[in-house]
């Protein structure tokens, strides 16, 4: 069974809907990847998930239908979100974000642990683990936000623009440990990106989002290999 | 030299009146950007609760500690029951239901208890410690009991889970909720921390001034001078600058002939418009440092 079902997902802001009807599926212990331009409704899908706009449809996440629910009930689930613009509490410590992402769990041995695991995929954390969050820079923010995520002890993590603002070879350190993440915690993963080929090269599934619809669904590879994906998307 | 130092301890005693206030007004204000217009309201209404409690014959320091759990309670419902529907609807909004809660506190204090002034009971003793000249007992207790107070609620914000996860509501609800913080009920909380820090200064301030359904006003509009002058944003500079409010009117109070006892109200007037003038953020206003 998969990890995440989702069938006929709408949402809205207001009156203006902007996804129109979505149905996909999520394997346990892959990278799914959702591409598509700006304004396609990426974003929007992953709030959706962790119920942050108004959403009719159902998902079902491990069995559990989540839909409608308060997003701080869903992500109890085992759903960590990275949202856009990184949400960095700027005014608290490294550390004290850090911990904010093992809010929910009661195993403090095992926090302890995934607190020194977050240091050793982001050594610059541990380095900065006292500074005020607000100082550290883009991808400094950018690793605090997955390492927060990561200390939820998540099944899934959704993943929204990662590489965005960063420097080529910090995208490219981001996804490298991603990807280790993906394999040694075996957590799933749902990455949103503008930057196709990156996202391509680390998923194994994707999707191609357009104005709110899923028009194309396969394989990576499959994905890569498509005439108007190439076109539109990876430039040749 | 003597008056100088009677004076200054006096205005400490008031000071840690005033911390309380500013902090129950600053925790308030970081989770939903406003003034709690009502907060000297709800701390003279838990001192009425105090006062009921002791007449029942409760021993003063259990008074105190059911009083503060009273209050806190008080606080939490105020908040889901009242001031939850306007939440986020819009200032106006928020700002009257914190003047209807002002207007209906004192009304129903006056109601229940009629608005003659009634004494209330000091826990310290008369005769001042080791004889001193300076300083009052009361007053020294006034400032030990709010030290106190200001210290347990530090170390809940800095050391707790629960404190930490407050903190993080306040500044980034959304974030918040992507952690699983129920932002909601930390808000809740939030309001009755207020009013049971509310109801510390309340119950430590009525034997000066005396029990009465506007006892607090003057108080809170120092609590806001406090705030201000501290800084709104940083609760520690808020328990300062009500601290320094305190003995700055005091003292202005004794030395500046023409202000006296009965001008010294415009006083904390004075530098509220002072500080929102020159330095609106006040003298330890966070500067967020922000990167991107």
């Amino acid at each position: 069974m998969a990890l995440l079902e989702v069938s006929k997902l709408e949402a809205f802001y207001g009156q203006t809907q902007v996804l129109r009807g979505l149905d996909f599926s999520l394997e346990e212990g892959g990278i799914t990847t959702i591409l598509g331009a700006n304004g396609a409704g990426k974003t929007t899908t992953l709030r959706a998930l962790c119920g942050m706009v108004r959403t009719r449809g159902e998902v079902a996440f491990g069995g559990a239908k989540i839909a409608g629910g308060a997003t701080e009930s869903i992500v109890r689930h085992g759903i960590a979100h990275v949202p856009e613009g990184r949400g960095t509490f700027v005014r608290l410590s490294t550390e004290e974000n850090l911990r904010l992402g093992a809010y929910t769990r009661r195993d403090p041995q095992a926090v302890g642990e995934d607190l020194e695991r977050v240091f050793q995929y982001f050594p610059r954390l541990k380095e900065r683990r006292h500074q005020q969050a607000g100082t550290l820079s883009g991808g400094e923010q950018q690793m605090l936000a997955v390492g927060r995520a990561l200390m939820m002890g998540p099944r899934l993590m959704l993943l929204d623009e990662p590489s965005f603002g960063l420097a080529p070879n910090l995208t490219e350190e981001l996804f490298d440990i991603l990807g280790a993440i993906n394999k040694e915690r075996k957590v799933s993963m749902l990455v949103v990106e503008q930057n196709a080929s990156l996202a391509l090269a680390i998923a194994d599934h994707a999707y191609l989002l357009e104005t709110g619809r899923i028009v194309i669904s396969g394989t990576a590879k499959e994905i890569e290999q498509d005439e108007t994906v190439r076109k539109a998307y990876l430039g040749y | 030299m003597e008056l100088f130092l009677q004076q200054t301890f006096s205005g400490l005693a008031f000071g840690g009146v005033y911390a309380c206030m500013a902090l129950a007004v600053v925790m308030i204000y970081q989770a939903t950007d406003h003034l709690n217009f009502a907060q000297g309201e709800m701390a003279m209404f838990s001192t009425y609760i105090a006062y009921t409690l002791i007449t029942w014959g409760v021993p003063y320091w259990w008074t105190f500690l059911l009083a503060m759990a009273i209050s806190f309670v008080g606080g939490v419902l105020i908040e889901r029951v009242i001031v939850r529907p306007v939440e986020g609807t819009s200032v106006l909004n928020e700002v009257i239901v914190f003047i209807g809660l002002l207007a209906i506190f004192n009304s129903v204090a006056g109601w229940i208890w009629e608005y003659t002034i009634k004494p209330f009971p000091s826990p310290f003793p008369k005769e001042p410690l080791f004889g001193n000249k300076f300083v009052g007992t009361h007053d020294l207790g006034v400032i030990g009991v709010t030290l106190v107070v200001l210290f347990a609620v530090f170390l809940f914000f800095r050391f707790t889970p629960v404190g930490l996860a407050m903190r993080a509501a306040a500044q980034d609800p959304a974030s918040a909720r992507l952690v699983g913080i129920r932002v909601g009920w930390m808000l809740a909380l939030g309001w009755g921390l207020a009013a049971a820090i509310g109801a510390v200064a309340g119950m430590l301030v009525a034997p000066i001034v005396f029990l009465e359904p506007n006892m607090m006003g003057s108080i809170l509009l120092y609590g806001f001078a406090g705030a201000l002058l501290g800084g709104i944003t940083n609760p520690a500079g808020a328990v300062f600058g009500g601290f320094a409010v305190g003995v700055l009117e005091t003292l202005v109070g004794a030395y500046v002939p023409f202000i006296g006892s009965e001008l010294k109200l415009s006083f904390a007037l004075v530098l509220i418009v002072a500080v929102l003038v020159f330095r609106p953020s006040g003298l330890f206003g966070f500067v967020v440092v922000k990167r991107v």
